[in-house]
């Protein structure tokens, strides 16, 4: 019974993410565009995740990730270089470039911990960042602080990424099928998750959250335990940067800024630490509610006073800003807390 | 003939220019039962990590006839050596089974996991009331007795314990001491650590006494008892 309750619950989930971008193409395709980066921001999350929440490792700077698998991307498709090589060969390079980055990071960080941990990878988020900004002299690699342009789109066979098709008379946008391409990543990505969640690793990562040298103790390499964590949540990053290349068509140093990285911590923290569910649901929340929120703070100003008292953009942020507090307040484990990290909340050691 | 089961030569340990053991050298039989008394900072918890290799040290570390004072400290659990850390680092997160199946986290026998977790509650049976609870939510005293408990689930040769009486009302630690003599009592060697050091030589064949890093007494318990620099300085006397 609670099966077949599961199974139509998880039909009519389907059905309802198969018809969205129509749905949403009728109120502009600005609001697929929207739900793209949404979910690309779900993957950013489910990536930090496993970093953050699993392995317990405070990383302020995930966003790097997300930049060099973008870079990757933007130069293995574009005039810049000019090559143009298929999306299904660089979205693993970017996947492997990222990896071998969250090594480089994980390695000399593997004794920090908590805030000494957090102020390196910061640092590190920022050396990237950085890097990409200034890496155009004596040879022009990125292309400095002007970015990538004209970045090739995705194309699977005759299909091309850019372009609206028409398929049984159904008009299918660019949006639309980057749409589609992203719920199949995300479906795979949320998989691989769980099954983590529930492997050997998963419960060593929970393991050296909780005290690192029991753990030791108990005949886990931590060494290496964390130094997967870091590549697995990089790779990750690496693959949600390529698929941003080719959706925005442009990369430029400015999208990586530290508050990227911060925004998609506090999507993972909002939403539950370590809970896939969770996690995916304060990613779309977080999101979301900035742009709806662009939408209609300046009509709703004009509708109650008849003109713009505050600033959309400032009230806006105000507003978020807010929600994120309260929210922190009254469910401080998170929207859809994992049960272990949420019993830190509920059930305080008593000594 | 007895014979060495771990044993330290020339042991030292320094925390950047802070030496906080300064080459000492002792012996652990097989089957024996000794304490490493000493105050605060005298370098006793230093000594146990470095033979369970949480940190690093120059000297020399035998044990079982293998070289180890190199080794990585997660493959100790494999040879049999197990710590249990100062301060207990149990995983108050985890429920108490879920922190026990952690300790067997190197093996691979399911069932004969599980047949050890009904084994360590059968000789812990007020771990068995709360299996479902977690570990954050016990006592002092659980708590200490989960860490010997996780330990044992390592099916250990030689255990490391690491100040069990810290913190515990004198009840819990008459409790604790009288696992840990059944742990003994089970075959297991072991290598205490105590700040308590009366009942440490009580239930130990044998102690040494450490001070600002080095060794100053070594003998049986008996003849430590009735040391008056013993007596004095760390029985109250």
């Amino acid at each position: 019974m609670n099966m077949l309750k599961g199974r139509v619950g998880l039909i009519m989930l389907g059905t309802a993410l198969l018809i969205l971008p129509f749905v949403l193409g009728m109120a502009g395709t600005a609001w697929v565009r929207i739900t793209n980066f949404a979910v690309l921001y779900v993957l950013l999350s489910l990536g930090l995740n496993i970093v953050v929440g699993y392995a317990g490792l405070l990383d302020l700077g995930y966003i790097a990730f997300f930049a060099v698998g973008a870079y990757v991307y933007a130069l293995l498709a574009s005039p810049h270089f000019g090559i143009h090589l298929p999306f299904w060969i660089i979205l693993p390079i970017g996947a492997f470039v990222a990896c071998i980055a969250g090594m480089v990071l994980g390695a000399p960080t593997l004794r920090l911990r908590g805030d000494y941990l957090a102020i390196v990878t910061l640092g590190f988020g920022e050396i990237v960042r950085i890097f990409m900004n200034n890496l155009s002299n004596p040879i022009n690699i990125t292309n400095g602080p002007k970015g990538v342009n004209l970045i090739d789109p995705f194309h699977i066979g005759p299909i091309n990424f850019a372009k609206t098709d028409t398929f049984a008379g159904l008009d299918v946008s660019g949006p639309i099928k980057y749409y589609y391409f992203l719920l199949v990543v995300l479906m795979v990505v949320i998989v691989i998750n769980r099954r983590l969640q529930d492997s050997r690793i998963g419960r060593a990562w929970v393991a050296i959250r909780e005290d690192e040298m029991a753990a030791k103790a108990a005949g886990i390499n931590t060494r290496n335990i964390k130094l997967l964590a870091f590549a697995m949540g990089a790779s990750f990053g690496g693959i949600s940067g390529g698929m941003f290349a080719a959706i925005q068509g442009f990369v430029s140093p400015e999208s990586f800024i530290l508050n990227e990285s911060i925004m998609v911590l506090a999507m993972v923290v909002l939403g539950g630490m370590g809970n896939i569910w969770g996690v995916v649901a304060g990613a779309i929340v977080l999101a979301f509610v900035p742009e709806v929120l662009r939408y209609t703070v300046e009509p709703a100003q004009m509708a109650l006073f008849g003109r713009t008292l505050v600033e959309p953009e400032v009230l806006r942020m105000l507003i978020f800003g807010s929600a994120l507090v309260l929210t922190m307040r009254f469910r401080p484990a998170g929207f859809w807390p994992e049960t272990r990290h949420k019993r830190e909340f509920i059930e305080p050691a008593e000594k | 003939m007895a014979q060495a089961l771990i044993e330290a030569l020339n042991l030292e340990i320094h925390y950047g220019g802070i030496a906080a053991v300064k080459g000492i050298s002792f012996v652990v039989e097989k089957g024996e039962m000794v304490c490493m008394i000493g105050a605060n900072g005298a370098g006793k918890t230093s000594t146990l990590k470095a033979l369970a290799r949480m940190v690093d040290c120059s000297g020399e570390i035998h044990y079982a006839g293998e070289r180890i004072e190199k080794v990585p400290g997660h493959t100790l659990i494999r040879k049999g050596l197990a710590l249990v850390p100062e301060g207990r680092g149990i995983f108050a997160r985890l429920t108490i089974t879920e922190n026990l199946a952690m300790g067997a986290y190197h093996r691979n026998d399911k069932l004969e996991i599980e047949a050890d977790i009904e084994r360590v509650f059968g000789m812990l049976p007020r771990l068995k009331e709360r299996e479902h609870q977690v570990a954050g939510t016990l006592s002092g005293g659980e708590q200490q007795m989960l860490a010997i408990g996780r330990a044992l689930m390592g099916r250990p040769t030689l255990l490391l314990l690491d100040e069990p009486s810290m913190g515990l009302s004198p009840i819990m630690v008459d409790k604790i001491f009288e696992v840990v003599r059944d742990v003994a009592a089970r075959g297991v060697t072991i290598l205490l650590v105590e700040q308590n050091a009366r009942l440490a030589l009580d239930i130990c064949s044998r102690g040494y006494v450490m001070e600002s890093g080095k060794i100053t007494l070594a003998d049986t318990s008996d003849v430590l008892l009735a040391d008056p620099r013993v007596r004095a300085a760390y029985l109250g006397e």
